[in-house]
């Protein structure tokens, strides 16, 4: 799903700014970003250079100060809170650095978690969860549950959550943070899977240089909140 | 969310925190428990003094007169009803009240005073006719022995205080004959001027037949004892302290009060009554058969009022007892809502999940609700439980009380079906009350922050 000529997120000089007392903290300061339908960038930058703010923006966690971001032709800031949650539950999916499953839901009832937000029927669920889990070679693992799982099966999990209601844009923050390379790899692998056979669009945070030049179609640096480099790799 | 889905993860998260959310629910329960005990006390109460009352034949009956009877006892009304002139009190009129809509029975106060022979020694008491439709109004359902076997059985009953001047061990009298002696009326044709014959003292009547006293014994057999005389009513002059059957009340043709001012009145010759007791399917029904009867020429008496303030009192009094009972579901309330704050605290981070993944403000709000809710539901449930052993616990030791000081056993406390279902529905109403802050701050909680939370 796009927001027009391919575009499938746009942020149109974007601010966020936060109020500490008397100081201004510009985490995220006038960035103009468009990501294509089926492009796999990565927002590169150094700890505290906004690129985690950016990427709650747009996936409608948070509302910029300033400026607007448009997903699916429409202007997230415009939206309502209720407008906002069906976005973030139809239309994006998310990963994160620590995982973030329930602890005392098992696998499968963690991937339906979605499908229950989302109000989808429950003779359907259990066939979706399956498929999303398929996918990331989880599904013998069905009952178990998050503490009887490694990282990086955790992430894979976490991974079918976020596709388990086939959305269009993937945002990932700091996948490979809480992994050892090896582990970290196989989940850049899987990403790079979702979006060539899925033709998802992925947007993922990272300061790990080296994975966001193998995997990622596109770099964009940050720093201080600012937008520093964009470019296609080479 | 949907609804099964909302309460399925309620109940998970109840779960996980387990003791403090049974704790929690432990106080909703003491509370609703406390209450469902205080009304149900005086619930208890009402029923119990109302069946007392009912019982007296006081609220479900009108006393009805010749008008001039009462002239000096009328109660002042505020659109007095148009009467006609005064009428006698006689057979056709009883007919004609027993046609009356809401009337269940009409029937005339037989009370005559008497002396009482047992084993020879004599005791002054009054002989009330008590009707057979007394045994199903539930009045002698205390009873110590039997109803009378039927209205034309030579048979008596007994107050317990006439018992126990008879005998010492009053319920071995069951079984036992005792003697009446009573004053017969017997008429005499009309005569001029008045004379003495055989030893009878004559009154004579110029209008009509006057009639001789004469003295004569009946013996009756003791078949029951009861504490007070049931639906006593408020007519005659005082509570009848030995009960016969009306229908032998009425063979035995006493001498009463209205018999020697209806000997120096004129008459039309037939048998005058001194009152009616008119019977009303219910005490609300009483006040429209009134109004009927005084539109007919007669004077009436009830406690209608009487009955009213009764109502008032105990109104007042559920109302108080409800105030002191809800104390404790207050505290409760407070317990509610820190058991939900501090879920919130330990819930920030899955807040924030459940928000990332899609869920709206509305649907966190109604998670949170449900578990204030399904608290609210068990401790109301298990609270009624616990108010009903309460009250059984009080019935149980008030009885021994009583049954210690002589007196009979009462039920001073009712769960009522209404009480079941309004405390549960209160406890659940109060307890989505007490969650109304927790889950505004739940669906408030920015996504960001929570999941940043750790």
């Amino acid at each position: 799903m796009t927001t027009g000529n391919g575009v499938a997120v746009r942020a149109e000089r974007v601010s966020r700014q936060y109020e500490m007392g008397s100081t201004v903290i510009r985490a995220v300061d006038d960035v103009t970003l468009e990501v294509r339908s089926a492009e796999f960038v990565a927002l590169l930058g150094s700890s505290g250079s906004g690129k985690s703010t950016l990427l709650n923006l747009m996936a409608g966690l948070d509302r910029p100060t300033g400026g607007a971001i448009f997903a699916n032709g429409k202007n997230l800031s415009e939206m309502s809170s209720l407008e906002l949650a069906r976005y973030r539950s139809l239309t994006v999916g998310m990963v994160f650095q620590s995982f973030n499953l329930l602890p005392r839901m098992t696998l499968e009832e963690n991937v339906e978690l979605p499908l229950r937000l989302a109000e989808v029927d429950r003779s359907e669920r259990g066939k979706r969860a399956q498929e999303a889990l398929e996918r990331v070679h989880l599904e013998k693992r069905l009952g178990h549950r998050p503490s009887e799982m490694s990282g990086g099966e955790q992430q894979r999990a976490a991974l079918a959550r976020a596709l388990v209601n086939r959305p269009t844009l993937l945002f990932a923050d700091e996948p490979t943070g809480n992994l050892d390379s090896a582990t970290g790899e196989s989940i850049m692998l899987l990403l790079k899977e979702v979006q060539q056979k899925l033709g998802m669009t992925i947007v993922m945070v990272t300061h790990e240089r080296p994975l966001a030049e193998r995997f990622a179609d596109r770099i964009v640096a940050l720093a201080d909140g600012k937008l520093v480099s964009d470019g296609v790799k080479s | 969310m949907k609804a099964g889905d909302l309460g399925e993860l309620a109940l998970r998260n109840l779960r996980e925190a387990v003791l403090r959310n049974s704790l929690t629910t432990l106080g909703v329960a003491v509370g609703v428990a406390s209450l469902v005990a205080m009304l149900s006390l005086g619930v208890g109460m009402q029923e119990l003094a109302t069946k007392r009352l009912s019982n007296s034949g006081l609220f479900d009956t009108v006393m009805v007169t010749q008008r001039r009877a009462f002239e000096g006892m009328r109660r002042a009304t505020v659109n007095p009803v148009p009467e006609k002139a005064a009428r006698e009190l006689d057979e056709d009129a009883r007919k004609e009240l027993e046609r009356l809509p809401n009337v269940v029975e009409v029937y005339p106060q037989i009370r005559f005073p008497t002396e009482v022979r047992y084993n020879g020694t004599p005791f002054s008491t009054i002989v009330a006719g008590v009707p057979a439709s007394a045994q199903q109004t539930g009045a002698y359902d205390g009873i110590q022995g039997n109803f009378f076997s039927s209205q034309n059985a030579d048979e008596a009953i007994l107050q317990i205080q006439l018992a126990k001047d008879l005998s010492p061990q009053p319920a071995t009298l069951i079984g036992k004959d005792l003697v009446v002696r009573y004053a017969e009326r017997e008429a005499l044709p009309p005569q001029n001027p008045a004379s003495e014959a055989g030893g009878k003292t004559v009154a004579e009547d110029t209008g009509a037949g006057g009639f001789s006293i004469v003295p004569r014994e009946k013996k009756l057999r003791i078949v029951g004892i009861v504490e007070t005389e049931p639906a006593a009513g408020f007519g005659g002059f005082g509570s009848g302290r030995l009960l016969i059957p009306l229908d032998v009340a009425s063979t035995l043709r006493a001498a009463q009060v209205n018999d020697l001012r209806d000997a120096v009145r004129a008459g039309n010759g037939k048998q005058n009554y001194a009152s009616l007791t008119v019977r009303a399917k219910s005490p609300t029904q009483v006040e429209g058969i009134e109004t009927a009867i005084k539109a007919m020429g007669f004077g009436t008496f009830s406690l209608l009022d009487a009955s009213r303030n009764l109502q008032l009192f105990f109104t007042i009094f559920d109302l108080l007892l409800a105030i002191f009972g809800s104390l404790a579901l207050a505290v409760a309330t407070l317990g509610i809502i820190n058991t939900l704050v501090m879920a919130i605290l330990e819930r920030r981070r899955e807040i924030g999940i459940l928000k990332a993944l899609g869920a709206a403000d509305r649907d966190v709000k109604q998670l949170f609700f449900v578990e204030a809710g399904v608290m609210g539901l068990l401790g109301g449930i298990f609270g009624v439980v616990f108010g009903w052993l309460i009250g059984r616990a009080l019935t149980w030791g008030t009885n021994i009380y009583l049954n210690r000081q002589n007196l009979p056993s009462a039920h001073v406390f009712s769960v009522p079906w209404w009480l079941v279902l309004g405390a549960i529905v209160f406890a659940v109403a109060v307890s989505l009350a007490a969650g109304l802050y927790p889950a505004s701050r739940a669906a408030r909680l920015n996504p960001v922050e929570a999941l940043r939370y750790e």
